[in-house]
């Protein structure tokens, strides 16, 4: 028999074993990951110079100080109702697609539908975020079907709104959300689907042999079940529009979004610290939100 | 049962078929469900049985025929307007509620006051012997205590029907054997016509006022345990139900004069000398004992009779002890039983 040294040298030393393999990862996320979450929760104690443009490395709150002012209350207002509202939209798209998937579909049928929710991810975010402007556009292809169907006094109305309203879709917070709810809906179906998926069909037929209608029985044993694997799509969808600067700077008019901030003040300004403290604020919300959502135990479907 | 006029059975299949595709799941199945009784389905798997259950339940409709619930036509109820409670062979108890919750279901839906129905879920909890458990969750209860909650939710609507989908599949031989006689005290206390399947003929034999004995689709007998295990319609019934020895061709005529096959137990033949004399109205084969089992209580033996056909023996072991029984293999013998426990088949369709 051939001796192997080295493999029976770790198969004795299984602590060893395990210590070797994790390294890499918990080096990259401890030192890498978290080292620079760090940092940024330095920085953000620092300030600006206001003659020198430099910043002052020395611990103070002037930089939070400037962070809480109307103005930037506002921005993290309309970012995190854009958050709220696309993960509700999603939620609401996904839900029949996933309950199709998980208990109708062929295997056939369910892989085609997978690939192609999956699919889109396979092209640029850029080159989607921007086709987005093209379709949305005054000359595009919307206000053009809107036109056919003899609606556009309707799409004028709805552009005529205020807040949400602008020149045309593509220039409008209602655009910012198309765009949005497109590109995140597959972080929504997938978690969904996989939660069904987990819930036995006997669960279902037990439910109406009780006596309970198929309303009944959604409200009482599906949605139930299901919603773990709802909050853990939120998670993505939730978060993914809280730290986005692409969709709002392609679509939407000029009213800034966190990230559109964060990047204006880190770039342009070159006010680093603020840059950071405003980093702070979608990383709070989300922790409150991990921190609620793991109540509700989403993490048992993720 | 004394009445002038049969009342409508309570389920009544008339040349019910379920097709999926090319594959008969249930084809052309008449049966009548009497009014407060226990009958069984038996059948090996993929026999049809679990199939007519849910098709009892609402969960699959026939491709053919006609099911009726109390003597009206139910093809269209759904499950939730049917008469009729399940106990599913996974228990499909609902993990996000409290045992408590779990056995109310039925009482929440239909909108029963809060306090009643925890008053009725206690009582069924109480009658599947059960108390103390209301507030755990199912995952916290062993495999038994799931099959008795699952058992006092489909009790709690007071269903005219109850469906058993091999219920105690699950749980070990001793647990079986006591949820069966717990089974058919509860059914005999309240009066519900019990619907059960299984595979396990024994369990079959045990419970059961009538049975009926599935094969591909079809009902090859139906009646009581006597008659199936005694009077076997079919080959078949002959060989899933108990243990049987099926003698046709040469091997039949040479034994009864007759080419018709015939079915005897192996419990009806006796081990005698070889050179026993053969009195009248008594079959005998001369052969020789080619395995011997020892089982404890009984020993089976499989005898090689002239002409080469196996045929299993059982004896009980009132004298002999494992040495003497094994000590008889290869021992030529005469085989020995009555010729009125002879019993004739059909080949089966």
């Amino acid at each position: 028999m051939r001796r192997r040294p080295l493999s029976t040298f770790l198969f004795l030393r299984p602590r060893l074993t395990l210590a070797l393999l994790l390294a890499p990862a918990l080096l990259w996320l401890g030192v890498v990951y978290l080292g620079s979450l760090l940092s940024l929760v330095i920085q953000s104690f620092f300030h600006l110079d206001g003659f020198t443009g430099r910043v002052v490395r020395q611990f103070s709150l002037e930089t939070w100080g400037d962070l809480l002012t109307p103005a930037n209350l506002d921005i993290v207002v309309r970012t995190v109702t854009m958050a709220a509202t696309v993960t509700v939209a999603a939620a609401l798209l996904a839900f029949p697609l996933a309950y199709y998937m998980a208990r109708y579909a062929t295997p056939r049928i369910k892989a085609a539908l997978a690939l192609g929710v999956l699919l889109p991810l396979w092209s640029s975010y850029l080159v989607r975020v921007y086709s987005w402007k093209l379709i949305l556009a005054r000359e595009g292809v919307v206000s053009w079907f809107v036109e056919q169907a003899r609606l556009t006094w309707l799409l004028d109305r709805l552009l005529a709104l205020p807040v949400i309203g602008g020149p045309s879709l593509s220039v409008s917070s209602i655009g910012t959300f198309l765009a949005f709810l497109y590109v995140w809906l597959p972080y929504m179906i997938l978690p969904i689907e996989a939660a069904l998926e987990r819930v036995p069909g006997s669960l279902l037929e037990a439910s109406g042999d009780l006596g309970a209608r198929p309303a009944q029985t959604f409200r009482r044993v599906t949605l139930p079940l299901a919603f773990p694997g709802v909050v853990a799509g939120s998670i993505f969808t939730f978060s993914l529009t809280l730290g986005d600067f692409i969709v709002p700077g392609a679509l939407g008019n000029s009213s800034l979004f966190i990230g559109q901030a964060v990047l204006a003040h880190q770039g342009t300004a070159g006010n680093i610290p603020l840059a950071a403290a405003f980093t702070m604020i979608p990383m709070t919300i989300m922790a409150v939100y991990l921190a609620l959502a793991k109540r509700l135990g989403a993490f048992d479907a993720l | 049962m004394v009445s002038h006029e049969d009342p409508a059975p309570v389920v009544r299949f008339l040349r019910v078929s379920r097709h999926f595709g090319e594959v008969r799941a249930v084809d052309d199945v008449s049966l009548d469900i009497l009014d407060g009784e226990f009958f069984s389905m038996l059948g090996p798997s993929g026999s049809g049985k679990t199939t007519c259950l849910r098709l009892i339940a609402g969960f699959d409709r026939p491709t053919g025929g006609r099911i009726e619930l109390h003597g009206s036509a139910a093809d269209r109820l759904p499950p939730y307007e049917r008469d009729v409670n399940t106990v599913f062979q996974d228990y499909a108890l609902f993990p996000h509620m409290t045992v408590a919750e779990n056995v109310a279901y039925g009482l929440m839906i239909r909108k029963v006051p809060p306090a009643e129905r925890d008053r009725r879920a206690a009582e069924m909890l109480d009658l599947v012997r059960l108390p103390g458990v209301a507030s755990r969750r199912p995952a916290q209860l062993s495999g038994g205590q799931r099959q008795r909650v699952a058992l006092a939710r489909a009790l709690i609507n007071r269903p005219s029907v109850l469906l058993l989908d091999e219920p105690l599949g699950a749980l070990d031989l001793k647990l079986r054997q006591q949820m069966q006689i717990e089974l058919k005290s509860i059914q005999e206390r309240l009066g519900i016509t019990f619907v059960y399947v299984t595979h396990d003929q024994e369990e079959a034999l045990a419970m059961s006022d009538r049975l009926a004995v599935f094969h591909n689709g079809r009902i090859e007998q139906v009646g009581t345990p006597a008659e199936v295990y005694e009077k076997p319609a079919t080959s078949f019934v002959a060989e899933f139900v108990g243990i049987s020895n099926l003698l046709h061709g040469a091997a039949a005529t040479s034994l009864t004069g007759s080419p018709v096959p015939f079915t005897i137990r192996p419990e009806k033949i006796r081990l005698v000398e070889a050179d026993a004399a053969t009195p009248e109205g008594v079959c005998s084969a001369a052969g020789t004992i080619r395995e011997v089992v020892y089982l404890g209580m009984h020993t089976r033996y499989l005898v090689e009779i002239d002409g080469g056909t196996m045929l299993t023996v059982v004896e009980q072991n009132r004298e002999a002890t494992a040495v003497d029984v094994h000590a008889a293999r290869g021992r030529p013998v005469r085989l020995a039983w009555s010729r009125a426990q002879n019993r004739p088949v059909g080949e089966g369709r």
